[in-house]
C-alpha cells in the first residue's frame, strides 16, 4: 500500500500541516481510506495511525467503507429542507433498499446526505455522481434512480 | 458596470456559468451559442460566460448587450431563436423575458427587473458582468487599480486608517471591525505573519462565498494582498470548501494568472513587497469556520477551538501573528480603497456600514444572491427583491444567520438589518444566509431540524455544547413527535441558556438561538404540539393523517395504484379509504389525487368521518 502511495507522498515531502491534504489525495485515489492507507499514511508523517484516523474521522469529507459506483447525494441543507428535501431523502432510500449512509450490495449506489451544494435557489437538489437534479420531487427522484437502475 | 468589449463588438452575449445555472444546463447553452453562431458567419459577435448572477431560481440566464437584455430559463433549444432573430434580426425573444409574478408583465432589461433595481451591488459588483477567468476582463473594469495604489503610494498604516474610517466590519458573521482587526495584527513584532481568507461556508442553504468566488475572484484576491500589505504578512491561505470544486478551479485559474501579471510572489509591482498564496480544501466540518478551528485545520489537526486569548492576531497559525477574513469582507477591499472611505461610509446606518450579501432562499418566489445597504427593512428584502412567498402562500417566520440564528416572526418584518438590530431580535448577522418560511412550514420542527445540524456538527470539546445540544435535540424530537410533556418548554430554554454561557466557540454560543427565539415568538406552535398533539403547519409525520373526503372521491382508484404500501382500499367507482394503521404518511395520495377532484386532505389534531368500508360513490 506504501508503494502505491508513494506518488501522493513524494509531492508533500517536508511540507507543514498537510496531513488533512494528503488524505484527501489518498481518498481520491482509492475511493476511500482503507485501514492499510491508513497505516501508509501514518508510517509517511511519522505518527501513530491512531492519530490519522482521529483527524481523519473528523471530517465529514473522509470514508472508511468501500463505496458504490454511483453516488447518490441527497442535500438537506436547510433550503432544500425547507421544500421537502427529507421526503426526498426518503424516496431515494425506499427506491435503493439502503439508508442514508449505506451501500447497496451489489457496490452499485451509496446514498449520501450532504448539507449544501450552494444551489440552494433550486431546491431540493439530489446529485448522482456529478449530475445535480434539481427542482425534486418525488416522481423525479424514482424516475431518476430507475434510469441509472437500468443501465448495465 | 460593463466592460469595455462593448465597444468594439456589435453583440455581446454572457450565459451565466455558476454552479446554479449550469446545473439548469447552461454549459449546454454556452457551448450551442458558439457553435451556432460561428456556423452562421455573423461577425462582430461576443459569446462570453460569467459566474452567478445571483437570479438562480430564473436560471439558465444569458444576458446580452446592448441593453442588457436578460433571457430567463433559457434552453438549448432556444439558442437557434436567439442567435436567428436577436442576434441577426435584431428582434427580441418575448417568451424569454422575465414576467413579473404579479402583473404577469415582460420586463426585457435587468435593469428594470426589480430583483435586480432594488439592490446596491458593491461587493457583487463584478458578478455576472465579467468572465471570472479571464484577468483582462477584471482589469478592464480597474481591477488591481487598488493594489497599485495601495503598494505604490499608500504606508500599510494609510490602508489600515482608510479601512478602519470606512467602517467595515467582518461579513464572516461575528461584525468585527475590520481595520482594527488589521491594526491588531501589524501591531505584533516578529517578521513572520499569515493572512487566511476564510472560504469555509459552511451554513447550509448560504452560497454568498462560492457565488462570489466563481464569479469574481480577483476581487477577492486584490483585497487579500492589500490586507497582507497592510499586516505585514508574506504568506497567505484560502481555506475554501472541497464540496465547491467550481470555486476552486476558478480560484487555481486566477492565482496563475496574477502570478504572470505579476500581482504575485516576489517584488509585486516593484513595490519590493512579496506575498504567496496557497489553497488549502476544507474537509467538511461546519466548526472549521471558527478561526482557531481552522487554524487547527490548516496546521493538519483536528478542527478544533480552542480558547482565546491568546488570539489569532497574536498567536496564530504555526503560533504567528495570523489575520483572518472572510471572503465578502476581502472583496469590500478593493472598492473601498478605490472609491473612498467617505463614500462607503456614506452606506448603511451609523454602526454597520456599507452592503451585505444575502443568499435569500426558502419559500420566497425570487430566490437567489441579493446585496442590499445595512439598515433596509427586512420587509423590503424579501417582498420587495424577493417578491413575496412561493405560490401566494402566508409569511411565517425568516431565519438569518444559518442554523444557529434566529426565526423572526412577521411582526419584526419591519425592524432594519444590521448587527445590532438582528442580534437585539435574538437573531444575528451570521454570514448571510436568509431562509424564508411560510405557513406550511413547521417551527418546531425548523428548530428541530437545525438543532440536529449543530448538534451533528458540534466537535465535542466543551461539555455544554456537545450535551446540551444533544438533550434539546432529544427534547425538540419528543415534541414533534407527539410525546412532548408539560415543563418541555422551560426545560428546553434552561438547557439553551447553560450551552450559550458554557461554550467556547460561535458554534455552541450560537446554537441555541433558533430554540430560544422560536420559543420567544411562536410559542403557542410549541404548546400545540405538546398539549394538543396538533402540529398547525401539518408537517410533523407523526401528528398528521391523511383522509379522502367521501363526498368529494369519485373512484378513480389513482390514489389506491400509487399507495407504496396498499393502505389504500377500493376500486372503480367506490369511495376510497385509507387504512391508517398501515398508512407512512408519505402524501403520495395527496399528490397524485386529481386537482378537479382533490379529495384528498391532510389534518392535524382532528378526526374526519369516513365510511367503514368502500362504498358507491354518490352520483
Amino acid at each position: 500500500m506504501y508503494k502505491q502511495l508513494a506518488e501522493i507522498f513524494k509531492q508533500y515531502e517536508g511540507e507543514k500541516g498537510a496531513v488533512i491534504t494528503v488524505l484527501q489525495k489518498v481518498q481520491e485515489k482509492l475511493g476511500y481510506l482503507s485501514k492499510e492507507a491508513i497505516s501508509g499514511v501514518a508510517k509517511f508523517f511519522r505518527m501513530s495511525e491512531s492519530e490519522i484516523f482521529g483527524i481523519a474521522s473528523f471530517y465529514a469529507q473522509f470514508r472508511f467503507t468501500p463505496r458504490g459506483k454511483h453516488a447518490v447525494k441527497v442535500c438537506l441543507g436547510t433550503a432544500c429542507y425547507v421544500r421537502g428535501g427529507e421526503e426526498i431523502m426518503k424516496t431515494a432510500e425506499k427506491n435503493l433498499g439502503i439508508d442514508r449512509g449505506g451501500t447497496t450490495e451489489d457496490y452499485k449506489f451509496s446514498l449520501e446526505r450532504v448539507a449544501c451544494f450552494g444551489c440552494c435557489a433550486l431546491a431540493p437538489v439530489m446529485l448522482v455522481d456529478k449530475n445535480v437534479h434539481t427542482k425534486m420531487n418525488l416522481s423525479k427522484v424514482r424516475e431518476v434512480i430507475k434510469r441509472y437502475q437500468g443501465e448495465k | 458596470m460593463k466592460n469595455n468589449k462593448m465597444s468594439d463588438k456589435k453583440y455581446v452575449v454572457r450565459v451565466c456559468l455558476g454552479t446554479g445555472c449550469v446545473s439548469g444546463g447552461s454549459l449546454n447553452v454556452y457551448e450551442a451559442l458558439k457553435r451556432d453562431v460561428e456556423s452562421s458567419g455573423l461577425k462582430d459577435i461576443t459569446i462570453d460566460f460569467t459566474g452567478c448572477h445571483g437570479f438562480c431560481q430564473r436560471g439558465p440566464i444569458v444576458d446580452i448587450d446592448p441593453g442588457s437584455i436578460f433571457y430567463s430559463e433559457v434552453k438549448e433549444a432556444d439558442v437557434t431563436d436567439i442567435v436567428q432573430l436577436h442576434l441577426q434580426e435584431g428582434k427580441f425573444i418575448d417568451r424569454l423575458f422575465y414576467r413579473d409574478p404579479s402583473t404577469g408583465e415582460a420586463i426585457p432589461s435587468s435593469q428594470d427587473i426589480p430583483f435586480y433595481s432594488n439592490q446596491q451591488r458593491i461587493i457583487l459588483r463584478n458578478c455576472g458582468h465579467i468572465n471570472p477567468e479571464n484577468i483582462d476582463d477584471y482589469l478592464a473594469v480597474g481591477g488591481y487599480k487598488a493594489l497599485r495604489k495601495v503598494l505604490l503610494k499608500m504606508s500599510p498604516e494609510q490602508v489600515i486608517a482608510e479601512v478602519k474610517n470606512s467602517g467595515l466590519r467582518g461579513r464572516g458573521g461575528a461584525g468585527f471591525v475590520t481595520g482594527l482587526k488589521w491594526e491588531f495584527c501589524r501591531r505584533e513584532t516578529g517578521n513572520e505573519k499569515y493572512i487566511i481568507c476564510n472560504a469555509d461556508e459552511g451554513d447550509p442553504g448560504a452560497f454568498m462565498d462560492r457565488s462570489i468566488l466563481e464569479a469574481d475572484p480577483h476581487s477577492v484576491l486584490e483585497g487579500m494582498i492589500i490586507g497582507a500589505y497592510s499586516i505585514g504578512a508574506n504568506q497567505g491561505y484560502i481555506y475554501c470548501r472541497a464540496e465547491y470544486p467550481l470555486a476552486l478551479e476558478r480560484l487555481r485559474i486566477a492565482l496563475r494568472q496574477m502570478d504572470e501579471h505579476g500581482f504575485l510572489g516576489d517584488n509585486i509591482l516593484g513595490s519590493g513587497f512579496n506575498f504567496y498564496i496557497k489553497i488549502k480544501e476544507g474537509a467538511g466540518a461546519f466548526v472549521c469556520g471558527e478561526e482557531t478551528a481552522l487554524i487547527a485545520s490548516i496546521e493538519g489537526r483536528r478542527g478544533m477551538p480552542r480558547s482565546r486569548p491568546p488570539f489569532p492576531a497574536q498567536s496564530g497559525l504555526w503560533g504567528k501573528p495570523t489575520n483572518i477574513n472572510n471572503v465578502k469582507t476581502l472583496a469590500s477591499i478593493p472598492i473601498i480603497i478605490s472609491r473612498g472611505s467617505d463614500w462607503y461610509s456614506g452606506i448603511g446606518t451609523e454602526k454597520s456600514k456599507g452592503t451585505i450579501v444575502f443568499a435569500l432562499t426558502g419559500k420566497v418566489a425570487n430566490a437567489g444572491l441579493v446585496e442590499v445597504p445595512m439598515g433596509i427593512k427586512l420587509e423590503d428584502l424579501i417582498h420587495g427583491i424577493g417578491g413575496g412567498i412561493l405560490g401566494g402562500k402566508k409569511f411565517k417566520a425568516v431565519q438569518t444567520g444559518g442554523p444557529s440564528g434566529g426565526c423572526l416572526p412577521a411582526s419584526m418584518l419591519d425592524s432594519p438589518v444590521d448587527y445590532e438590530s438582528l442580534t437585539a431580535a435574538g437573531s444575528i448577522m451570521g454570514s448571510g444566509g436568509m431562509i424564508v418560511m411560510d405557513e406550511d412550514t413547521c417551527v418546531v420542527d425548523m428548530t428541530r431540524y437545525f438543532l440536529s445540524f449543530t448538534q451533528a456538527e458540534s466537535c465535542g470539546k466543551c461539555v455544554p455544547c456537545r450535551v446540551g445540544t444533544r438533550q434539546m435535540l432529544n427534547i425538540l424530537q419528543r415534541i414533534t413527535k407527539g410525546k412532548g410533556k408539560s415543563g418541555d418548554i422551560e426545560q428546553l430554554e434552561r438547557l439553551a441558556k447553560t450551552v450559550k454561557f458554557g461554550s467556547l466557540c460561535g458554534l455552541g454560543q450560537t446554537a441555541p438561538n433558533p430554540v430560544l427565539t422560536t420559543i420567544r415568538y411562536f410559542r403557542n406552535e410549541y404548546e400545540d404540539h405538546i398539549n394538543n398533539k396538533r402540529c398547525p403547519a401539518l408537517m410533523c409525520k407523526e401528528l398528521i393523517s391523511f383522509y379522502i373526503l367521501p363526498e368529494k372521491c369519485r373512484g378513480c382508484t389513482i390514489c389506491f395504484k400509487n399507495c407504496p404500501v396498499g393502505a389504500i382500499s377500493g376500486s372503480k367507482k367506490l369511495i376510497h379509504i385509507i387504512d391508517h394503521e398501515k398508512c407512512i404518511k408519505c402524501g403520495t395520495c395527496l399528490e397524485v389525487c386529481p386537482k378537479r377532484f382533490s379529495a384528498v386532505v391532510k389534518v392535524s389534531g382532528e378526526k374526519i368521518k369516513v365510511p367503514e368500508k368502500p362504498i358507491p360513490v354518490k352520483k
